[in-house]
């Protein structure tokens, strides 16, 4: 028998999670070791090591065959032979298709990503400055089309923009001639604006929302008009906003798969349809895995800049 | 501060650009005529069409499952790399795996795609597992990218949230594993809820990755429809999109209704 003093709290019975605790702590095994395991673990083998399973990849050639490339280590005679091709990366800077796909995803890219920058920043700016019981309501509107499936909504487009679709019916009322907006780059742009615009608005507004009003009214106060107030202290104190916004549509833009090729024509030329086409049709996987490690170095500067602006959206 | 009318005109114009294309999709679903965009009279055929066709139905019930699945796994995952990146303040190789977490948000998918075929495959020639590539393969292609959706939901809630209630609970005497459950777990329960939800839809949503990772007869949801829509625009998938938009707005609605229930009172 224990008495125990009632000033203490009793003995507390271990719970069977506390003793795993303590027993895994003996040998070395922290909490939070427990917890880092599983994430970090899984994205090595299904993040990192795919990255590196294509780099590898892209120094082999095409063969006939499963796997349909050519094995980076053979063993001839007892010596194991590492083989290295960099045909596949002299082809991406000497055969011109490759230079102009990538050229032209980066044109398409940025061009869409200035439109959906000069679409979604007063958009932005309108759900900031709603009263408050509006202001929820407005922020699902944007977010409800970025939950609907993307191909769903391309293919919406595609009954808007064709030949007889809703807009030239609706221009016909007035006897405009039908445009032609289907299979060209401009549809390409609408594509993405139209897709990526939440994107764009979400970081904007979580920037703008937090700008303090008494600025505003300090710089109107001091004789700036509304569009001089606008450029030299709304802009500039977004800017956090901006760049994340830009980056999160200029980026998944880059590898854009889907809209060029339901949107765009057959002269509508990005790299993730290069991609797709040299896996899928030439099933030349060593060309295809060039093709990424490429495609990544372009878009590893954006990602860092993206990283950076994402923190400060964050710390303000 | 009257802004004038230039903000609520760009508002209200960005908006009808976000859902006029929406609307007229949900309209001609209801249309008599198979020319889509030429308004015969009303009908409901196109669905009645949709549920006559197995393969839509088998590849619709195959990507179910592999959202749910995904999204599960993206839960445990995502919601411990959140911990690990808001609780642990210094660790060994934290730049990595913040970098880690974030970068599948916008990788492009045709990378992700590719990347996880040819591991697939080296792993089955080294492995000899998984073998040949379908359900399993497509689960973990969506599991690695939802993971990343998920800690960022899970990560913003969890740190603007009041950690004094975490430290009482280990004052009195609870070990950090209880503290989660009884205290942690039921605050960020609704970041939870919608991080499931995200990953649920974006795997339901995605085309290019499974495109990459699939075998033979394993062809999700939006494989089927992309192969429908590259022919031309056929009715009965303007009836299958009204189905899943009118899903999903349900879903967004009552997970708005649930965040916005939950969230604690500003004092004023």
């Amino acid at each position: 028998m224990t008495t125990h003093d009632p000033t203490y709290p009793p003995p507390r019975r271990l719970k069977p999670w506390t003793t795993v605790e303590r027993g895994l702590a003996k040998v070395g095994i922290s909490g939070r070791m427990l917890v880092l395991a599983a994430p970090v673990l899984w994205l090595l083998v299904f993040f990192l090591v795919p990255l590196a399973v294509v780099f590898g990849i892209s120094l082999a050639t095409k063969q006939f065959g499963r796997p349909p490339y050519s094995p980076l280590l053979t063993t001839e005679e007892g010596t194991v032979q590492l083989t290295l091709h960099l045909s596949n990366y002299i082809r991406l800077f000497t055969d011109n298709l490759y230079v102009a796909a990538y050229l032209s995803s980066i044109r398409i890219a940025a061009i869409s990503t200035i439109l959906t920058l000069i679409i979604g920043y007063p958009m932005a700016y309108a759900i900031a400055r709603a009263p408050d019981k509006w202001r929820n309501i407005l922020l699902m509107l944007v977010v409800l089309p970025f939950f609907t499936s993307f191909l769903l909504r391309v293919y919406a487009l595609t009954g808007f923009m064709r030949g007889n679709g809703v807009i030239n019916q609706f221009l016909g009322l007035f006897g405009i001639e039908p445009l032609v907006m289907m299979q060209t780059d401009f549809a390409v742009y609408v594509g993405i604006v139209y897709t990526y615009l939440p994107f764009m608005i979400l970081p904007l507004y979580t920037t703008l929302v937090k700008l303090d009003v008494s600025l505003f009214e300090a710089s109107a106060d001091l004789g700036a008009r509304p569009l001089r107030t606008f450029l030299s202290v709304t802009l500039p104190l977004s800017m956090p906003g901006v760049i994340a916004g830009s980056m999160l549509v200029f980026i998944p833009a880059i590898g854009e798969f889907v809209i060029p090729s339901l949107l765009g024509g057959p002269s509508t030329l990005m790299i993730g349809r290069v991609l797709w086409d040299e896996f899928f049709t030439n099933t030349n996987w060593p060309r295809a895995a060039a093709v990424a490690m490429a495609m990544l170095v372009v878009v590893v500067v954006p990602i860092m800049l993206l990283q950076r602006a994402q923190s400060s959206v964050v710390e303000k | 501060m009257g802004r004038g009318w230039f903000l609520p005109i760009a508002a209200a114009l960005g908006f009808s650009f976000l859902y006029a294309p929406i609307v007229s999709l949900v309209i001609f679903s209801f249309n008599e005529s198979s020319l889509v965009t030429v308004w015969s009279g009303f009908s409901t055929k196109w669905y009645a069409a949709l549920f006559n066709d197995p393969q839509l139905l088998g590849a619709a019930w195959l990507s179910l499952q592999i959202a749910a699945v995904s999204a599960s796994i993206a839960l445990v995952l995502g919601t411990l790399a959140a911990i690990a990146l808001v609780r642990f303040r210094r660790f060994r190789g934290r730049t990595l795996f913040s970098g880690m977490v974030s970068a599948p948000l916008v990788m492009p998918d045709v990378i992700t795609g590719l990347s996880l075929l040819l591991l697939f495959v080296a792993m089955e020639s080294l492995l000899g597992w998984p073998q040949g590539r379908g359900m399993l393969t497509i689960v973990i292609a969506h599991a690695t990218f939802c993971t990343a959706y998920v800690c960022v939901v899970v990560q913003s809630r969890l740190s603007d949230f009041d950690r004094s209630l975490e430290e009482a609970a280990m004052d009195l005497g609870a070990s950090p594993v209880r503290t989660f459950f009884d205290v942690t777990l039921p605050i960020i329960a609704p970041a939870l809820v919608s991080g499931w939800l995200l990953g649920f839809t974006l795997s339901l949503d995605d085309l290019v990755i499974a495109s990459f990772v699939s075998g033979p007869g394993s062809s999700t949801l939006p494989m089927v429809i992309f192969s429908k829509v590259r022919l031309g625009v056929s009715p009965d998938v303007n009836a299958l999109a009204t189905i899943i938009i009118g899903i999903v707005a349900l879903g967004v609605l009552a997970a708005t209704i649930i965040q916005l229930r939950s969230k604690p009172k500003k004092p004023a």
